[in-house]
């Protein structure tokens, strides 16, 4: 295949790239293995932690309610699987590698929207990665039940840099969930995904990430959306992490479409987040929304990136908000806008703050112990942005939030 | 002084170490509507604040009793589950959604045998279906903010109640409303304590059974409502007098 050979050659060329942002991993210092040996597993006869694990995520370990699920252990496929009733109308789930020998047409979307020699971790990717899954929905299919996607680490010094590539096609639906978790085993993790949203199609992508205090994390993560068609990205960050670095986004590119990134932010112990949110508007009418919520707290240190890129009429908003829980905390927002044109209406806000006295002491007059009262602020700020979750995604959201806040706690 | 819901005997309260509050002492029976009016600064709101026990209110001298017994040493929460409300004259705007407040308070204070069906229609009541998803307190008008902040003390199921100022800046149909829903407190047993600079909501409540006047951290009346025209028309320094 030469077409692969020459994005590995421009993938080796920048394997040495560092990131713009966020602290710089040393790729040296992980193991790359390439593949494991396949098989096919259940969810539900996963190692007794790792399936604690998804619980705890909300994951449907029984798959009662899925529309279908990929799972990755390590870097072995566990399972790719989607209902008889959408696998006859064409649905596709199935490992990177899998799709790519399968259908000669998922190469025009490998490498597209993210670019192969971005920085080293997609570099390391092409060249020493995993797989992932590719997940397409044929045009007009809604498939509204969650397909879920588990990406788990559970072997100590695992790099997991797994490649994903969603197309919902056009008139199309999908809510995709997608769980990444480790236990506390040093491991690096880097997802690249690549979202393909086509005419008056809509993808909703909720990812939630439960890492562990050893754990590096760098996801790559582009969108293109086409006329019409709508991104929604919830992402859930839980549990501590060493680093977390990525900057999600999305390129609406045709008339009147439009994305909403929201990003809920848990920083603790020594971790070094920094997250953002970027969208292009280029199409005509487009619009979009960058919303992020964080809780810093012990000596977490957290950035707060967002940027609106201006290019045609169009209505964006950034609203950037941190809380911080610690005297050792801190937080950074950067939010930024960029336009070109006199007719994009770009807007922001942005604050970092903690709880103050009056607050706390409102809701101890109320009947709440201070506990009680803490964990309220907390759970009520990371609530933002569920309402434009599909139902099926919002209770599962919910949960996680509740889970969020007792975690903010302690 | 047995029948008293809730009676306060010779308390003293400190503010960073300044004395606010010197020797208040009165008692109020269930369904009795008290007001307290004073001159600004006079240490209304201290006083609510102190009985509330919140920590910058430090008391140092009497007790609080609530159905007789001392609730001096609660803490604020713990004074809040026994039927102590405190309705503020300024809350703060916090960070959360006003509909996950209201949530988690009607969790708090009703078992199961409400459904959520009686928070829908209090909170038509109030007329604060608006506001529910706005971030508690932000952007709220000044009737907003009272009608809002009534409505978490009628979610408490109060035996006290403690309202500052629920009448301040707020529109005479509000007023009207705020008046009722006090009223209905008082006849389901609760006593209040009602803070109010002009008096006018008393044209609109069922009854008035006592007015305190403070000034300089005492009380310097407490006596029948009907002088509150006379107040009113000559103002504190001068109703001392006259009053004797």
């Amino acid at each position: 295949m030469e077409w692969r050979e020459e994005l590995r050659k421009r993938a080796k060329r920048a394997l040495t790239r560092p990131s713009p942002y966020g602290l710089d991993v040393d790729l040296g210092t992980f193991e790359w293995k390439g593949h494991d040996e396949e098989g096919e597993r259940r969810l539900s006869e996963l190692p007794a932690p790792i399936l604690e694990r998804a619980k705890v995520m909300g994951i449907d370990v029984e798959e009662r309610k899925v529309s279908g699920t990929y799972l990755q252990l390590d870097l072995s496929v566990l399972r790719a699987h989607v209902i008889k009733k959408f696998e006859e109308q064409g649905v596709i789930v199935t490992s990177i590698e899998e799709a790519l020998k399968r259908f000669g047409w998922v190469k025009e979307y490998y490498w597209k929207a993210v670019p192969v020699d971005l920085d080293k971790y997609t570099a390391v990717t092409e060249l020493h990665g995993s797989h992932g899954y590719f997940i397409y929905v044929p045009p007009g299919i809604k498939v509204k039940d969650p397909i879920q996607a588990c990406l788990f680490i559970h072997r100590k010094g695992t790099t997991q840099a797994v490649h994903n590539i969603i197309v919902v096609d056009e008139g199309a639906e999908l809510n995709l969930l997608t769980a990444c978790s480790t236990l506390p085993v040093k491991s690096l993790h880097i997802g690249v995904s690549e979202f393909y949203v086509k005419r008056n199609a809509k993808l909703t992508f909720t990812m939630v990430h439960y890492w562990a205090p050893t754990t590096y994390v760098r996801p790559r993560a582009v969108a293109i959306v086409e006329e019409g068609g709508v991104f929604v990205n919830y992402y859930v960050h839980l549990a501590p992490v060493r680093s977390l670095q990525m900057f999600p986004t999305a390129h609406l590119i045709g008339p009147d479409s439009q994305a909403y990134l929201t990003s809920i932010l848990l920083a603790t112990r020594g971790a070094h987040l920094d997250v953002g949110g970027r969208i292009t508007f280029k199409g005509p009418g487009s619009r979009g929304e960058v919303i992020s919520r964080s809780v810093v707290k012990d000596e977490a240190y957290a950035v707060l990136r967002g940027e609106l890129i201006g290019e045609n009429v169009s209505k964006g908003h950034l609203d950037c908000k941190g809380l911080l829980l610690s005297p050792k905390a801190k937080g950074e927002a950067i939010p930024v806008l960029k336009s070109s044109t006199e007719l994009a209406e770009l807007t922001h806000e942005a604050a970092l703050g903690r709880i103050s006295r009056e607050e706390l002491e409102y809701l101890l007059s109320k009947g709440f112990t201070e506990d009680e009262a803490t964990s309220l602020i907390v759970r009520g700020f990371l609530e933002v942005g569920v309402e434009r979750l599909p139902p099926a995604l919002r209770s599962y959201v919910i949960n996680v939030l509740d889970a969020a806040a007792r975690y903010a706690k302690g | 002084m047995r029948g008293m819901l809730f009676e306060v005997r010779g308390l003293k309260v400190l503010v960073e170490n300044v004395t606010v509050i010197r020797n208040v002492s009165f008692s109020i029976r269930r369904g009795e509507i008290h007001l307290l009016m004073g001159p600004n600064g006079a240490g209304k709101s201290t006083l609510l604040r102190a009985l509330m026990g919140l920590s910058s209110y430090k008391v140092v001298r009497g007790e609080i009793f609530l159905e007789g017994k001392p609730i001096k040493d609660l803490k604020p929460y713990e004074r809040a589950m026994l039927g102590i409300a405190l309705a503020h004259q300024n809350p703060p705007k916090i960070k959360v959604r006003a509909n996950y407040l209201l949530e988690r308070l009607f969790k708090k204070y009703h078992d199961d045998d409400r459904g959520s069906c009686y928070l829908e229609e209090l909170v038509n009541d109030f007329d604060v279906s608006h506001l529910l998803n706005r971030e508690l307190y932000s952007g709220f008008s000044g009737g907003e903010v009272k009608r809002f902040e009534l409505l978490t003390v009628v979610l408490q199921r109060p035996k006290v109640c403690l309202l500052d100022e629920p009448d301040s800046g707020v529109d005479v149909d509000s007023i009207r409303r705020l008046a009722g829903v006090i009223s209905k407190l008082a006849e389901a047993g609760a006593a209040i304590l009602l803070v109010t600079h002009t008096g006018y909501i008393t044209r609109y409540l069922e009854h008035v059974d006592k007015l305190h006047v403070m000034m300089s951290g005492e009380l310097v009346y407490s006596g029948d409502v009907s002088i509150l025209p006379k107040l009113l028309e000559i103002g504190y320094r001068a109703i001392t007098k006259w009053a004797g």
